[in-house]
């Protein structure tokens, strides 16, 4: 093989550019190669130039697999020069590579992905095969289209990329998913994120007349957990890191949010999805949700937040008494999930500094001393029996002055402040917020952020979610059972274990679709009507 | 007046004469003000002299200004109600239809002229249009406040809002969420009446949880009525005044009304609303990222906190950076020293991270990136009390926001202390101020104790006025004054000097 093929290096971690324009040399390269190829040949393979290519091929037959693949891609070239006049045009460098990489994958190729054991996440070529074969664009667009005819609920939809090298790059739009998967193969974004619709196309924006004219309209309502703003009262892991254990803080997060989400504000299409590392996000997608303005999601955002103020704040929760109905409720849900889930599991008063925690939370400064006295005398107690001293010793009679309803008080607003949910509530009060794509592959991990159950959200477990390279194996594991060999073509992701997932996620999508159907030929009925009236 | 249509005419009744119509002689529905309170749906069609024009509209805007100014000093409605009544009493009496006060009519009269002159002035940006109807919905809440029961009541009914009642059936079946919900006020449930109606519509009381929501529909009781016609007031003022606001470029008007409206507009300013560096530049300071450990021990609490934290921690979380460098900003810190500042104090990180995560907002605080409107504003104005006040309070693990708010009196004493104020007097009034939510007081009573010496010093020697000592309402004048106090002298050697600096730099 001629060496100056070379430097297409398909494992070469360049940014998308600069990959690009290497690839667009390349093929010119090749060109001419190609060409002297033949020419060389002339003698033997005089008849048809279509035999060059299995004469290379013979004879790389020892050669490594990567340089098939790109004898492969030479001959396309070929094929390609037919159409010269489309080649040669230089306003568009890139369409030859891409189209190439795009046109030998319709929705389900069969060709195997062959990814080693060593690739990681962040390889292109990983990303790449994950986008292509995996992510379901189909029902991405019309989860965010609300029907299946684009319109300018997707077209006006702002999505934005961060690139390869960090670079973030805003304000992208696309009539329908193919442009969009043609441009994210284009980039391969590590990640790509959901922003609002808007009033006009996004990418129209500098062209308007007045900047007034372009502004958002409607955008999901979106809530943020992460399990960092619970590092001052998980003992497990910190930072980054999470386990079985801490994840019970997302499931009762998700309980509590989920519930008054339906029942208190009445919305039913609440999708939540694993957000790739260490914290899950929820989308309200209810034509309702959508439209709300920051007033109002600001006014929702607080009815939902209980736990306020940083570590320098002191107490955290101050509610008032009666209970709203949401707090009483959401406390029934949590106080079996204290008991197991905080105070077996987390044991957040173990130590000596750590019980100062719970005493400075304790109303009655004679019953803290009893209790500090018996701490001290048992180190290493647990944080349940702890729990249960509080009441021992307030029914002992310790203190005259015990106020039995401040330290009930009290004790719920503890339980409060060690389960309710955490929220990043700035994503949720403001309706131009961005926030990452479900089914994108987290960066770090490698995860896959998938769409969580919530008839089973005390099943979901993180460290279980299927990662790109596990899916990529998998497809490649893959053998058609035999009964099924006539039937319609599989779907990639049927063969692997992200089926569940995009099952749920399509039947999801189905019910909003079926919703907005609805209203649309309920508001066509009204209007015939009233023509009707005339 | 401009007229607002909120009804389309019908297409098929429209008249097509324009000539007609032109010249014909407005027909008017005659305006007759049968409550006391005023809703403004329908412009003033009489008409007034321009004496009339501008004194009314000077009156109304006092008393805004003033109502204004008690939101940005925490006031509670209480005091402010009492603060307020002298001042209306005086620009903008409006008695009650009981009183039968000959007056009430012209009373009403000028309330609804004024009100509609002001809107033509807060029309034209998004701004005042903003600050417009929020201190117009102050005002109107006021006066709805101390509107007697019966008089409410017929007000409320002649609004038309749609609003579902509770039957009796479902009241007893939610009764306990009800209660609850309410806040326990409800003695007997026989004698409360609920309204149902969408959660939209009362966000405040959502926001707050005083009320129940089951299903999207909030049950809102019969007292918290003052809430929901606020809430729609503001709705439809802010409506109009789009309205407005897209009529006025037609208002095709001579050089009588435009140079009054402009004036009023422009005279709608409040003192710590806009911030000038020009007003805060220390000459002869030496004002650069080495020397910021030194100087901080002139900044208010809530910076000195920022900067603790971030020296403790080597870190600040995104709203810490954001009022940290603003503040920075305003004390005279240019960007490159401020980029020095970051980079030395984010000890912990990489170059490469710092360049990629941290150094654009800095630069975007600046103006020196981001869109156009962004790079021309030079950026951000450094954030006045109101705003840490207000905005954004500090969530788990950030330290920005005012310490004398967000902080617990515990934590708060132990800063203090740790910042070296140890006076028990002092701690007390601070503690005292922070229980009444006077933040102002308590931030201002830790600067007098912190400079007792300096400014009774230039107390004596008479070389501050009283502009000088009044309330400090922003950061960087807490700043700016304690530094001057604490070079007494000094600066003034170093300004002659500067002076010439400063020109060279021109």
């Amino acid at each position: 093989m001629p060496h100056s093929v070379s430097p297409e290096d398909p494992a070469s971690p360049d940014q998308g550019a600069i990959v690009e324009e290497a690839r667009t040399d390349n093929v010119e390269t090749q060109d001419s190669e190609g060409t002297a190829v033949a020419d060389n040949m002339g003698p033997i393979g005089d008849s048809q130039t279509s035999e060059d290519p299995d004469m290379t091929m013979a004879d790389a037959g020892a050669i490594e697999e990567k340089i098939t693949v790109k004898v492969e891609t030479a001959t396309e070239v070929k094929l390609e020069d037919l159409f010269a006049d489309m080649d040669s045009d230089e306003e568009f460098p890139s369409s030859t590579g891409q189209d190439i990489k795009i046109s030998s994958s319709p929705e389900a190729p069969a060709s195997p992905v062959h990814i080693g054991h060593t690739s990681n996440s962040s390889d292109p070529e990983v990303m790449r095969s994950f986008y292509q074969r995996l992510f379901p664009w189909r029902y991405l667009f019309q989860w965010l289209n609300h029907s299946p005819t684009p319109s300018t609920d997707f077209g006006h939809r702002e999505f934005a990329f961060t690139l390869q090298n960090d670079a973030y790059l805003r304000y992208q739009s696309f009539p329908t998913h193919d442009l969009l998967r043609k441009d994210v193969l284009r980039l391969m974004p590590s990640r790509f994120e959901i922003g609002p619709v808007y009033s006009t196309n996004p990418r129209d924006r500098k062209t308007l007349r007045k900047s007034t004219a372009f502004k958002p309209i409607a955008k999901e309502l979106c809530f943020d957990i992460d399990l960092t703003d619970y590092d001052d009262i998980r003992t497990c892991c910190d930072k980054a890191n999470i386990c079985n254990k801490c994840w019970q803080f997302i499931t009762m997060a998700i309980k509590v949010i989920d519930v008054a989400l339906r029942d208190d504000f009445g919305f039913k299409h609440i999708m939540w999805v694993y957000s790739g590392r260490r914290g899950a996000h929820a989308w309200v997608c209810d034509k309702k949700a959508r439209q709300m303005d920051d007033h109002k999601r600001r006014a929702l955002a607080g009815y939902l937040e209980v736990i306020k103020g940083g570590a320098q704040g002191g107490k955290r929760v101050n509610i008032k008494r009666p209970l709203h109905p949401h707090v009483a409720r959401s406390l029934d849900i949590l106080k079996s999930h204290f008991q197991t889930d905080i105070l077996h599991d987390q044991d957040p008063w173990e130590t000596d500094e750590k019980f100062d925690r719970l005493l400075q939370l304790l109303p009655d400064k004679s019953l803290n001393e009893a209790l500090r006295k018996k701490w001290n005398s048992a180190p290493g107690r647990a944080s349940t029996a702890k729990w249960t001293d509080i009441d021992a010793l307030a029914k002992s009679g310790m203190s005259k002055s015990l106020d039995a309803k401040a330290l009930l008080d009290a004790k719920q607003d503890i339980v409060l402040e060690y389960t309710y949910p955490r929220l990043d509530i700035e994503v949720s009060k403001h309706l131009n917020h961005l926030l990452k794509s479900p089914f994108v592959v987290h960066p770090g991990t490698g995860r896959v952020c998938v769409p969580i159950n919530t008839n089973h959200c005390e099943d979901f477990d993180p460290l279980s979610v299927p990662t790109v390279t596990d899916l990529l194996r998998e497809i490649d594991e893959w053998t058609t059972p035999e009964e099924e060999k006539d039937g319609k073509a599989i779907q990639d992701w049927e063969k692997t274990s992200l089926k569940p997932y995009v099952e749920y996620f399509r039947s999801f999508v189905l019910g909003i679709m079926k919703d907005e159907k609805e209203v649309k030929v309920k508001r066509e009925r009204e209007e015939n009507g009233d023509v009707m009236e005339f | 007046m401009i007229r607002q249509d909120f009804s389309r005419i019908d297409a098929k009744r429209k008249n097509t004469d324009h000539r007609k119509k032109q010249f014909a002689t407005p027909q008017y529905a005659a305006l007759s003000y049968d409550t006391r309170l005023n809703f403004y749906t329908t412009p003033p069609t009489a008409d007034i002299t321009l004496e009339q024009f501008e004194q009314w509209a000077i009156d109304r805007l006092r008393v805004l200004a003033e109502l204004e100014a008690c939101s940005f000093r925490n006031r509670s409605q209480a005091e402010t109600a009492s603060y307020m009544k002298p001042i209306l009493d005086k620009y903008l009496p409006l008695g009650s239809s009981s009183s039968g006060s000959s007056k009430l009519g012209e009373e009403r009269m000028k309330d609804h002229y004024s009100h509609f002159i002001l809107r033509l002035a807060f029309a034209s940006t998004e701004d005042l249009r903003r600050r417009f109807s929020r201190v117009e919905s102050a005002l109107f809440r006021l006066r709805f406040m101390d509107n007697d029961a019966k008089e409410r009541q017929v007000f409320v009914e002649g609004l038309n809002l749609e609003w579902e009642v509770v039957g009796e059936e479902e009241k007893m079946r939610w009764s306990e969420e009800l209660r609850a919900a309410a806040g326990g006020f409800v003695k007997r449930m026989e004698e409360e009446s609920w309204f149902k109606v969408d959660w939209e519509r009362v966000p405040e009381l959502v926001e707050g949880r005083r009320v129940f929501l089951r299903a999207g529909k909030a049950y809102v009781p019969g007292r918290e009525q003052m809430s929901m016609v606020v809430a729609e007031f503001t709705a439809r003022l802010d409506k109009a005044l789009e309205m407005t606001s897209r009529a006025l470029p037609r208002l095709d008007e001579d050089d009588r009304l435009t140079p009054i409206l402009a004036h009023l507009s422009n005279n709608f300013t409040t003192p710590d609303a806009s911030y000038s560096s020009s007003t805060t530049a220390l000459p002869g300071a030496d004002i650069s990222a080495r020397n910021i450990d030194t100087l901080s021990s002139s900044f208010p609490l809530c910076m000195q906190n920022l900067h603790r934290s971030l020296r403790r921690d080597a870190h600040l979380k995104h709203y810490g950076r954001l009022q940290y460098t603003l503040f920075l900003k305003g004390i005279g810190l240019n960007l490159e020293e401020c980029l020095v500042f970051w980079r030395s104090s984010f000890s912990k990180i990489t170059d490469d991270t710092f360049n990629k995560e941290y150094r654009y907002n800095v630069r975007h605080a600046y103006g020196d990136v981001g869109g156009d409107s962004n790079r021309r504003g030079n950026g951000y104005s450094p954030f006045s009390c109101q705003k840490i006040l207000t905005e954004h309070p500090p969530g788990p693990g950030e330290s920005h926001g005012c310490p004398y708010r967000h902080f617990s009196t515990e934590n708060l004493t132990a800063l203090l202390q740790a910042v070296g104020v140890k006076d028990h007097e002092v701690l007390r009034g601070v503690k005292e101020d922070k229980e009444k939510m006077k933040y102002h007081l308590a931030c201002n009573r830790v600067f007098e104790y912190a400079h007792k010496q300096e400014l009774k010093k230039v107390k004596d020697d008479g070389t501050w006025g009283a502009a000088q000592l009044e309330t400090i309402v922003h950061p960087n004048e807490y700043f700016k004054r304690s530094y001057l106090l604490m070079n007494l002298g000094k600066v003034k050697e170093a300004e002659v000097e500067d002076e010439v600096d400063v020109k060279m730099e021109d």
